[in-house]
C-alpha cells in the first residue's frame, strides 16, 4: 500500500478542528456575543475545574463516577463474555438462550430505570446494575458473532492436527474472535459512560452526574459545562486505552498493527 | 509405518452417492496420486483417509506393525496458517517441541522467516510453511489436497522437488490429489485415475528418480489424460 505522505498526514492536524472550536467559543464569549450565563467561556470553565481541584471536589466526584463506570463494566462484561462464550461454542446452550437473551435485548437498557429504583432504591447498586445491562449485551453479541465467525477451515485443520478441545480454544477460536470481542469491549465503553450519566443525572449524592445537576439547581454554569467536558475527557480516555490494547492483542492483523 | 486397506468404501451425502465401491490398498512408504475431474469423488476420498469424515459402507483400517492409530496429516489446497501465531509458532503446532518446529523449518528453507506472520510471506512460502508443519510431527501418512493448485508454475516446479525430497528422506506414506496429470506422474509411483466414483485406472509408473520429460513420461502423461478424458 502507498504510504501516505500528504502535509495533513500527522499527529496534530485531527486537533486542528477541537483547538479551532474551542478559540472560537473563547473570542465569542470574551466580546460578549455569547451571554456567560448562557454558555460559560472556556476560561471560565477551565477556572471552575481549578477551584473544584483545589477544594478536592473534582477529584472525589470523578474517582466515584470512574468506580462505578468499572465495577459495572467488569460484571456486564464477564457475564456478556461467558454467555458469548457458551452459547458461541456449545449449541446446546445456544438454543437454549440465545432467543432470550436477543429479546431482552431490544429493551433500551435506561427504560429500566423506573424499576431499576424501586428495586434499588437510588444508592451504589442502582447504578452499576444499569451499567452492567447495558454493557452486556454488546460484548455479548460480538463474542458471540467473534466465535460463530472463525474460519471453519482453520478449525478443522486443528482437527486434523490432533489439538484437545482446550488448545483448539485457545489457539484457534479464542484468537480467531479477538478482534470481534475487542470491537464490542470499545463500543461497550461509550454505553458504560452513558448508562453512567443517566443514572447519575436522575439519582445521586456524589459523582459527576450528581455535580451536573446540583450546579444546574444554583445555576453555575461554569460546572455545568465542566461536567459535559469531564465526561468527554473520560470517553476519549477510555476509547484510547481499548484502541492501545487492540494494537497490542492484533499486531498480526495488518489492519490493526501501528505503521 | 501402516498400509492404507480401503474395502467397497461408499461415501453418500443424501440421496447423491459420491464414492461408489473403492477397493484400494496403499503400501506403507509409496507415493500415489489419485486425478480425476472435479466433483470425481478424489477429495472426499482423502477426507475419508483423514477421518474428516464417516465411510457410509464399506471397510476403511490402517494396517502396520505398531498398534496404535497412524499419525496422519494433510496439507490442504489453501495454507490454513493461524494469522495470530508467527510462522515458527505455527510449525509448533504440529511439532512435539519447538527444536522439531525449527528443525522442520530448517528443511523447507525458511528459517530466517522464523518471527515474521505468515501474512507477510508469499503464496509460495506460506505452503512451504505449511509443508513444514504438516512434517513437523513425523507423520505416518502425509495428504495433500491439490496443494499447488494455487501457486504459479515455477513456484509449483519448486515445490514438486522439496516434496519429493522430503518424501525419499522421511519415508512416510504420501497421498497427492491433484488434477494435473503431469504433477502426477512427476511424483507418485502409482497413479489412480477416479470417475464418478469409481477406480477406472490403475497404473505403476516405472520411471526412475529423478524424472525427466522423455518419451516414457509422455507415454504415461497421454495415458492418463485420454483414460481421464475418454472416461
Amino acid at each position: 500500500m502507498k504510504r501516505n505522505t500528504g502535509w495533513y498526514n500527522n499527529r496534530f492536524f485531527p486537533w486542528m478542528v477541537p483547538i479551532v472550536f474551542v478559540l472560537l467559543w473563547q473570542v465569542l464569549g470574551h466580546y460578549k456575543i455569547i451571554t456567560s450565563t448562557l454558555l460559560p467561556t472556556p476560561l471560565e470553565v477551565f477556572q471552575a475545574a481549578i477551584r473544584l481541584f483545589n477544594t478536592g471536589d473534582l477529584q472525589e466526584h470523578v474517582l466515584i463516577s470512574t468506580q462505578r463506570a468499572l465495577i459495572g463494566f467488569f460484571i456486564g462484561g464477564i457475564i456478556g463474555f461467558v454467555l458469548g462464550l457458551f452459547n458461541g461454542t456449545i449449541i446446546f446452550f445456544e438454543k437454549l438462550t440465545d432467543t432470550t437473551i436477543q429479546m431482552i435485548r431490544t429493551i433500551p437498557h435506561l427504560a429500566l430505570i423506573p424499576l431499576v429504583i424501586l428495586w434499588f432504591g437510588i444508592g451504589e447498586s442502582a447504578k452499576i446494575f444499569l451499567v452492567a445491562v447495558g454493557v452486556m449485551f454488546p460484548i455479548y453479541i460480538n463474542t458471540f458473532n467473534g466465535i460463530k465467525n472463525v474460519d471453519r477451515k482453520l478449525i478443522e485443520m486443528g482437527s486434523v492436527y490432533g489439538l484437545s478441545r482446550w488448545k483448539l480454544f485457545t489457539n484457534v477460536i479464542l484468537p480467531g474472535s479477538l478482534p470481534s470481542i475487542l470491537v464490542g469491549i470499545r463500543y461497550a465503553l461509550g454505553v458504560m459512560w452513558m448508562s453512567l450519566i443517566v443514572a447519575e443525572t436522575i439519582g445521586a449524592d456524589s459523582g459527576i452526574g450528581f455535580m451536573a445537576t446540583n450546579a444546574r439547581e444554583f445555576m453555575q454554569m461554569d460546572i455545568v459545562v465542566l461536567t459535559i467536558v469531564l465526561y468527554a475527557i473520560l470517553g476519549k480516555l477510555s476509547d484510547v486505552i481499548a484502541k492501545l490494547f487492540e494494537q497490542r492483542l492484533l499486531k498480526w492483523n495488518a489492519a490493526f498493527s501501528k505503521k | 509405518m501402516f498400509n492404507i486397506e480401503l474395502k467397497d468404501v461408499r461415501k453418500s451425502y443424501g440421496d447423491n452417492e459420491v464414492l461408489r465401491g473403492i477397493d484400494l490398498s496403499i503400501e506403507q512408504g509409496s507415493f500415489t496420486a489419485i486425478v480425476g475431474k472435479s466433483g470425481c469423488g478424489k477429495s472426499t476420498l482423502l477426507r475419508l483417509i483423514a477421518k474428516l469424515e464417516d465411510v457410509s459402507k464399506g471397510m476403511l483400517s490402517f494396517s502396520g506393525e505398531e498398534a496404535n492409530e497412524p499419525k496422519i496429516r494433510i496439507m490442504f489446497q489453501d495454507d490454513r496458517l493461524l494469522p495470530w501465531k508467527n510462522n515458527l509458532k505455527n510449525i509448533a503446532l504440529g511439532a512435539v517441541n519447538l527444536a522439531a518446529a525449527k528443525e522442520s523449518l530448517e528443511k523447507v528453507g525458511l528459517i530466517d522467516k522464523q518471527g515474521d506472520w505468515p501474512d507477510q510471506l508469499s503464496g509460495g512460502q506460506k505452503q512451504r510453511i505449511a509443508l513444514a508443519r504438516a512434517l513437523a510431527s513425523n507423520p505416518d501418512i502425509l495428504l495433500f489436497d491439490e496443494p499447488l493448485g494455487a501457486l504459479d508454475a515455477l513456484t509449483r516446479l519448486e515445490m514438486q522437488k522439496l516434496i519429493e525430497g522430503l518424501w525419499k528422506q522421511q519415508q512416510f506414506t504420501s497421498l497427492l490429489v491433484t488434477h494435473d496429470v503431469t504433477e502426477a506422474v512427476q511424483l507418485a509411483d502409482r497413479v489412480i485415475v477416479i470417475d464418478s466414483g469409481r477406480i477406472q485406472l490403475d497404473e505403476t509408473i516405472d520411471l526412475p528418480r529423478p524424472r525427466v520429460r522423455n518419451e516414457k513420461f509422455t507415454y504415461y502423461e497421454r495415458k492418463i489424460l485420454n483414460e481421464i478424458l475418454g472416461g
